[in-house]
Order: C-alpha cells, then sequence, then structure tokens
C-alpha cells in the first residue's frame, strides 16, 4: 500500500505506553506497538477457539455456529472446556483484544498529538460488552448468564432475556437507550444530508438551488437557523453526535445491569412509583 | 428569561429521584435456575429474600389427625349429607374440621351451619361448600394432568379466608373510562395487576378463563399465507392473559416459552403442557362450578357487575410456580377429596336459604371441555 507523500511526517517516535521502541514500527499502513501485538495475539487465540468450538459443535451453517456459555448451575466456576470452558477463555481472549485495540489507539493519539477521544469513545463500547458479560453474570453469580456467541443464538438470547422481564419496552434505561439510538440516528443523518447538501450543491453555472459552487458553514447554519431557529455548528455536531452515540451504548449496559439484579419482577410493575405520585393516587 | 430551563431540569430531577426512591428495587444476590439449553437465556430469576419469604408462608397446615375409613358411614349416621355419604364418621368429621380450619378459621362451624340443626340448609355458604367439594374432587379425580399427584383441596384457594384473596370479577378497574370519544380503549390502557401493571387488555381473564378465545394466534409460517386472521390486537389479549399467568405463578415467559418460538411446542419447557391444561380447567371451574352459583350467593358477595367470584391462576398458585410448595396435602384426604362421589347438580335457581335442595339426579356437572384420563387415584382405591 503507497504511502502518501506527506503522511511520513506524521510518523513519529514515541509516544508508546509499553514497550519503548521495541514494537515502534508500522507494517505497510498499520502501527503495530505493543499493543498491536497483544491484539493480534487475542484475536487470533479467541477466533481459533471458536472455530474450535464450531468444530465440535453439530454444524458448520454460520448462522447456526454457537459457543454457549457454562449452564447456570456451574456458578462462577471454571467449566470444562466443551460445556462453557470454550465460552470462557474466549470472553477473555474478546477483552483482551478489544482492550489492547483501545490502547493502541491511545498511543496513536499519544504520537499526533490529538485527543483520546476515539479510544474513550470505543471504551464504552468495550462497557458494554464487559456488562453484558461479566459484571452481570457476576452480579446474578453465574457465568450461564452471558450471551453465546453465534449470529442467531445471541439474538434468541435477546429476545428471552427481554421476556424474564414480562414486557421489556417498560425498563426505563431501555427507554432512554432506545430513544438516544434513534436519536444518534436522526443526528447523524441530518449532518450527512446538510454536508452534502452544501459540498454538492448541484452542476449548473446560475440557476439558484442548483449552483455548482461549494458553500460555506454559514450556508448551513443559515439553514438550520430558517429551519428551528437554531444552529448547533460545526464543531457542535460533532460533540453532540458523539454524546448522543455514547449514552445510547451506556444506557443499554445500564438497562441490562439492572435487569435482573436490580429489579426481578416484570418491568411493567417498575412503574408503580408513577402510579404512586402523590399527584394522582 | 429562560425560567423554563430551571423549571424543566427541577421536574426532571423530581421525577429521576422519585423513580429511584419510590420504585421497589431489589439488590443481589438473585435466585435463578436456568430452563432452557445454557445460553438460551432461557432462566427464572427470583429475589432471595422474597423467595424465602414465600415459601415460609406458603406452608401447608398439617392434617389434624389421621381418620379412621372403618365403620358407620356419614349418611347413615347424618341427615342430609349428599355428597360425602359414602365416607366414614371419623373421615367425614375429620374433613368437616379440615375445613373450618382452611375456610373459617374465625367464624367456625356457625360460617357454614346453622348451629341448631347442623344439618339444615339455612346458610348459603353450606350449599357453595357442597359445590365445592364436588369441584374439589372433579380437578384432583380429572385434573391430575394439572394438579398432578400433589392435587387440591379448600386450603389451595382459600389460606384462611372465606372468600379466597386472588379471586377475581368481570368490570374495569378503576376509575371508570372517559365517556365520548375517549370512552372506547378497546379494554387497553388501564393499568390493571391482572395484566401484570402493563396497559395490556384487561379483560383477558373474560375472553380466556371463562369464554374460549383462542390462545394461540401466532403463525406457524415464516411469511404470512394469509390463513392465520390474528391481528396484533389479538396477540395484545393473549399477551394480557400470559402476563397474568407469569404474575399469578411468580414466573416469567421463558417458564413455559422459548421466546425464538412462542408456538413452537417442541421448543417450549414441558411446563407449558401443564398450563395449557390449567388454562381449561380454570375454564371448567368458573363455567360449570362458580358461575351456576350466583343465584346463591347475596349482593356482597357478588362483584360490581353482579356476577360471582371467579378463579384465575392466582387463586391457587399465589405468586408460586407450584402452589403450597409443591406439597400434597391429600395424604389424609384421599377418601374424601380425591375421587368423584356424587356429581349432580341442584337447580340453583330455586334456592330458597333454609330450604333443603337434593342434588338432581341425572344431571352432572360435566359441562365443561373434554377431560384428561381418570385419576389414578380412583385406580389406587
Amino acid at each position: 500500500m503507497a504511502l502518501l507523500s506527506f503522511e511520513r511526517k506524521y510518523r513519529v517516535r514515541g509516544g508508546t505506553l509499553v514497550g519503548g521502541d521495541l514494537f515502534d514500527f508500522w507494517v505497510g499502513p498499520f502501527y503495530v506497538g505493543f499493543f498491536g501485538v497483544t491484539t493480534i495475539f487475542f484475536t487470533a487465540l479467541g477466533t481459533a477457539l471458536i472455530v474450535y468450538g464450531a468444530a465440535l459443535g453439530p454444524t458448520w451453517n454460520i448462522w447456526q455456529i454457537s459457543i454457549a456459555p457454562p449452564d447456570i448451575s456451574y456458578g462462577l466456576a471454571l467449566a470444562p472446556l466443551t460445556e462453557g470452558g470454550l465460552w470462557q477463555i474466549i470472553t477473555i481472549c474478546a477483552l483482551g483484544a478489544f482492550c489492547s485495540w483501545a490502547l493502541r489507539e491511545v498511543e496513536i493519539c499519544r504520537k499526533l498529538g490529538i485527543g483520546y477521544h476515539v479510544p474513550v469513545a470505543f471504551g464504552f463500547a468495550i462497557f458494554a460488552y464487559f456488562t453484558l458479560v461479566v459484571i452481570r453474570p457476576l452480579l446474578l453469580g453465574a457465568w450461564g448468564h452471558g450471551f453465546p456467541y453465534g449470529i442467531f443464538s445471541h439474538l434468541d438470547w435477546v429476545s428471552n432475556v427481554g421476556y424474564q422481564y414480562l414486557h421489556f419496552h417498560y425498563n426505563p434505561a431501555h427507554m432512554i437507550a432506545v430513544s438516544f439510538f434513534f436519536t444518534t440516528t436522526l443526528a447523524l443523518s441530518l449532518h450527512g444530508a446538510l454536508i452534502l447538501s452544501a459540498a454538492n450543491p448541484g452542476r449548473d453555472r446560475l440557476a439558484p438551488g442548483r449552483q455548482a459552487e461549494v458553500k460555506t458553514p454559514e450556508y448551513e447554519d443559515t439553514f438550520f437557523r430558517d429551519t428551528i431557529g437554531y444552529s448547533i455548528g460545526t464543531l457542535g455536531i460533532h460533540r453532540l453526535g458523539l454524546v448522543l452515540a455514547l449514552n445510547a451504548g451506556f444506557w443499554s449496559a445500564v438497562c441490562i445491569v439492572i435487569s435482573g439484579p436490580f429489579w426481578n419482577e416484570g418491568w411493567p410493575q417498575w412503574w408503580s412509583w408513577w402510579l404512586d405520585l402523590p399527584f394522582w393516587s | 428569561m429562560r425560567l423554563w430551563i430551571p423549571f424543566a431540569a427541577g421536574a426532571g430531577a423530581l421525577l429521576t429521584i422519585a423513580s429511584i426512591v419510590g420504585a421497589d428495587w431489589d439488590l443481589p444476590p438473585v435466585e435463578t435456575v436456568g430452563v432452557g439449553y445454557p445460553g438460551s437465556g432461557m432462566v427464572l430469576v427470583q429475589d432471595v429474600e422474597e423467595s424465602a419469604a414465600l415459601a415460609a408462608a406458603n406452608v401447608p397446615p398439617p392434617s389434624p389427625y389421621t381418620p379412621d375409613p372403618e365403620g358407620e358411614r356419614a349418611s347413615e349416621f347424618y341427615e342430609n349429607v349428599q355428597v360425602l355419604g359414602d365416607l366414614s364418621v371419623d373421615e367425614f368429621n375429620h374433613l368437616m374440621a379440615s375445613i373450618t380450619e382452611w375456610v373459617s378459621p374465625e367464624q367456625g362451624c356457625a360460617y357454614c351451619h346453622d348451629i341448631e340443626n347442623l344439618a339444615s340448609d339455612t346458610v348459603y355458604t353450606k350449599v357453595v361448600a357442597r359445590r365445592m367439594i364436588q369441584m374439589n374432587q372433579t380437578v384432583n379425580a380429572d385434573w391430575t394432568d394439572h394438579v398432578g399427584q400433589a392435587g387440591v383441596t379448600c386450603y389451595t384457594c382459600h389460606r384462611g379466608n372465606p372468600v379466597p384473596e386472588n379471586a377475581w370479577s368481570t368490570g374495569a378497574p378503576e376509575p371508570a373510562p372517559a365517556g365520548g370519544m375517549a370512552g372506547y380503549t378497546g379494554s387497553q390502557n388501564r393499568v390493571a395487576e391482572v395484566t401484570a401493571y402493563s396497559s395490556l387488555p384487561h379483560e383477558a381473564l373474560e375472553a380466556y378463563l371463562l369464554e374460549d378465545r383462542p390462545i394461540r394466534v401466532h403463525s406457524s409460517t415464516a411469511l404470512p399465507t394469509g390463513e392465520n386472521q390474528a391481528d396484533i390486537k389479538d396477540t395484545e389479549w393473549t399477551w394480557a392473559l400470559m402476563m397474568h399467568m407469569s404474575r399469578g405463578l411468580g414466573v416469567n415467559c421463558t417458564a413455559c416459552h422459548n421466546s425464538r418460538a412462542f408456538n413452537d411446542w417442541d421448543e417450549s419447557p414441558p411446563q407449558r403442557v401443564t398450563a395449557w391444561h390449567g388454562i381449561r380447567m380454570v375454564r371448567e371451574i368458573n363455567n360449570a362450578y362458580l358461575t351456576g352459583l350466583a343465584p346463591v350467593f347475596p349482593d356482597n358477595r357478588l362483584g360490581p357487575e353482579g356476577d360471582v367470584l371467579k378463579a384465575n391462576c392466582a387463586t391457587c398458585h399465589n405468586g408460586q410456580l407450584k402452589p403450597l410448595n409443591g406439597v400434597s396435602m391429600l395424604e389424609d384426604y384421599v377418601n374424601s377429596l380425591t375421587r368423584k362421589i356424587s356429581t349432580e347438580v341442584p337447580d340453583f335457581e330455586s334456592y330458597r336459604p333454609g330450604e333443603t335442595e337434593l342434588l338432581a339426579p341425572g344431571s352432572t356437572s360435566d359441562a365443561g371441555p373434554a377431560r384428561p384420563a381418570a385419576s389414578s387415584y380412583a385406580a389406587a382405591e
């Protein structure tokens, strides 16, 4: 892969967290670093174990391959390899790979002298996964509460866990998370559409609305001021997007960790506090 | 001044505090039981303390003594013994003493009997009790597919109360719906305990446990074929019944279903079969045994719409997967409660307090749907 002429100036030594100069090099376009090595290690081992688990299982159908967690009866103990032990090691590999990837991003940020926004944002995704397969199983007292690693099987798990609480749409944190997910897509689609509208306006020389002339951010701001009376601005839209997206992931983690450890009835019943408010009770 | 900002923030903060303080949160540790294959997410989740308290509150009372089945028959020794006549006098008195403890421990024998003349049918509760004994015998003899070998006694529902705590009658929960265009709610959007506090149709019990509205609305094909006419509303009615069952039994949907295919019996836990029989059993209890008693009950024992108080899943289960921790009370009641001795019904329409009505010969209580095979108790006798 060709290296663009100006890219060389950003590829500076140093900024590593671990390993000093030992892994401070690039392979083609990819920065390696100590955490690149650990990422490769965990990814290769975890993937190999998934393939091994699939080989032990009943099917090679990609949709139906599933690595199940241990039975609830194993509690928080280690399980035999074929009865959830694979799932336990693969979980360690996954967390190792995700954290390595985040720390590799940190090292790249340090080399470039930019903020840590990207690894922090990725950290929220890792946190959500960690909540699902570590925090909640610990609180419930069994690794068997983690989700299985399979394309269909993890969806079945989501469905059944929702029905453990009769009607999951009444889960208040689920409501908040879903609202953030939808708002994220709304904000991203408005932002994407606005940028394209200013950058690709048309191919006519003169006709209004179709002039082949890239517009400045003032035009973009004016569009939203005309429409809704307010424009969040060029930098602000990216802050908003980050806040919305991180909240979506964060509240997803909250909505599942409270289901079971902190609430074990049907979620509709949780709302009795609302019925009991002094205004109408 | 943008005054709305502090006001909105304050209201939001107050609601957040109310939801955190006001909601009945639980804390770990939690009791969990896997129902399905590991990783399927089919798990029963219960609070440890609540589950222990529930088990302690559902310990069945011991039988006062073991009755002697020998000796004179009750029908020869007492007058007006219409259902339990072929019990021994000792068995008969043992059951009477037990019923007093089970149903009217504070009111005593006088709750059902004229103390001056125990044989008289003066008190309406005696007429009701006679029918309830027949019901009890039918449940234990004909519905072993639901009640298994544990069976039921009066105590399973009554728990020391003259009226079982979890009985229901028709009608909407308070407050009454608004009139005009807001009057039609489609039985929805009223918070009711019967639907586990959801907004699902609150008249589900009438639809399924009194009438026989179709429950299985699930299509059996991935794509529509035009054969299944059930719509989302029908699904919500079914869901409302399921919410009642979940709440009544203290379980969640995965106790009986794998939610990836609610309809598929092969993927369902075996409890679903027990529940299927239970729905039909309750339907027979309500139709064949309870609604017919309407003329006998005084007004204060009827629901707001004038109907008899009826049974649902919670009436027996009282929040437990197996009523009374799954312990059978029948050991000392094999002769009195596990076989159908007399299935005849009097004409309750002509009931007058004090006038003894004999069970009409010929008419039977077998008005319900098709029954499973007869009890193994009958075979043991």
